[in-house]
């Protein structure tokens, strides 16, 4: 880890002094004014580094450009199962931050950002079709990308491939019948 | 080809009902042939494109292969005008409702081609969210293979299913063979290694 981090970490970490946010950058750069930061915050402290990080002027990141899951399963190294990973950017200051949230099963759970950022609504949905990630406090927590019926969540990488009969799951149609 | 009527009509022999009977065959085979001739000649497409198979289908619509040679260029974004199906490209299982939809309300009688690799087995998107095969759900007439088929292959299935007109365009279409529903469940099981990740 470089020795240099970023105003936005100290101040972060001025601000929140009991969570470690374990900063790394993204990718070690020689240049170090080009290197992208990462920071680790706990579930239950998401919401609150999530409204400052918006509200604060210092910080102002108007915008949340991005919202990922990540299945950790047989990932070397990796100690939780699921990880979400929030791309954040400010317009007005021209910096970029990525946030990321480690849960596990059972019953994974994470607070939604909606409230924040409104376009987090579709990218949180996902999050939850294709991981059963859930989030509290979502406005319309339901499946955007499967069907309705459909009860796996595809993209952990315990599922199948070819999925559990879903697919075959359905009414026909005959001559007779249509 | 065509000439010989499909089915057995009752025939009576006797001298009184000679020439009504001989008078019924004769316009129900200028029906049949007229009809089918008719019929053939302007398949009106129904053109369900959701992937690249679709731009193949547009070039055949357009004027180097011209599908307007064999009197189906009137491509209609309704069902209710149709009569031939072209199912262009993979389906997912979300679309199929559409899709099933789109077909029961098309007026018989009906047609449809499955084109390409996609539609009729699945191609390569062998996952859980792709049908694989229209067949499965739809009464499918023509399977046209190819990844994409080029134009000439569509234009191929196009007169395929002209010759299905042809000779049993007076049958309902209840009455034609049905799809072949094969399944294939699936067999991969995902190895979870002990400790990893829990």
């Amino acid at each position: 880890m470089s020795a240099k981090i970023t105003p936005i970490i100290e101040l972060l970490q001025k601000q929140f002094s009991d969570i470690d946010f374990a900063p790394a950058p993204l990718l070690e750069m020689k240049d170090k004014s080009a290197e992208q930061w990462c920071v680790h915050v706990q579930p239950s402290k998401l919401f609150a580094v999530m409204s400052f990080l918006r509200s604060d002027e210092r910080c102002s990141f108007e915008q949340l450009s991005d919202l990922a899951g990540v299945d950790y399963l047989n990932f070397p190294k990796a100690k939780d199962r699921y990880g979400i990973v929030y791309s954040l950017l400010s317009l007005s200051k021209e910096h970029r931050l990525w946030v990321k949230v480690f849960v596990n099963d059972p019953n994974p759970e994470v607070p939604s950002v909606v409230s924040i950022w409104y376009g987090a609504t579709w990218m949180e949905r996902e999050v939850w079709d294709m991981f059963g990630v859930r989030f509290s406090d979502h406005p319309d927590l339901r499946r955007i990308l499967t069907w309705e019926s459909f009860e796996a969540h595809p993209l952990r990488k315990d599922y199948p491939l070819t999925g559990r009969g879903e697919r075959e799951d359905f009414k026909v149609i005959t001559r007779d019948s249509a | 080809m065509g000439l010989t009527p499909v089915g057995s009509m009752p025939y009576q022999e006797s001298k009184e009902e000679f020439l009504t009977t001989k008078l019924s065959h004769l316009i129900d085979l200028t029906r049949k042939i007229g009809v089918n001739w008719s019929r053939k000649n302007s398949l009106w497409p129904m053109p369900f494109a959701t992937a690249c198979c679709g731009i193949e289908l547009m070039a055949t619509g357009a004027s180097r292969y011209d599908i307007a040679r064999f009197g189906a260029e009137v491509m209609r974004f309704t069902p209710r005008q149709c009569d031939l199906m072209i199912c262009a490209g993979r389906v997912a299982i979300k679309t199929m409702p559409v899709l099933q939809r789109i077909y029961m309300q098309m007026a018989e009688p009906k047609w449809v081609i499955s084109m390409g690799a996609c539609a009729s087995t699945g191609g390569v998107f062998d996952t859980y969210a792709v049908v694989q095969g229209v067949d499965q759900f739809l009464p499918v007439d023509v399977y046209v293979p190819g990844c994409p088929p080029r134009p000439e292959t569509l234009l191929e299935g196009v007169m395929a299913i002209q010759r299905i007109v042809e000779n049993e365009g007076l049958i309902h279409s209840k009455e034609r063979e049905r799809g072949m529903g094969l399944v294939v469940q699936p067999t991969v099981q995902v190895k979870v290694e002990k400790g990893a990740g829990k």
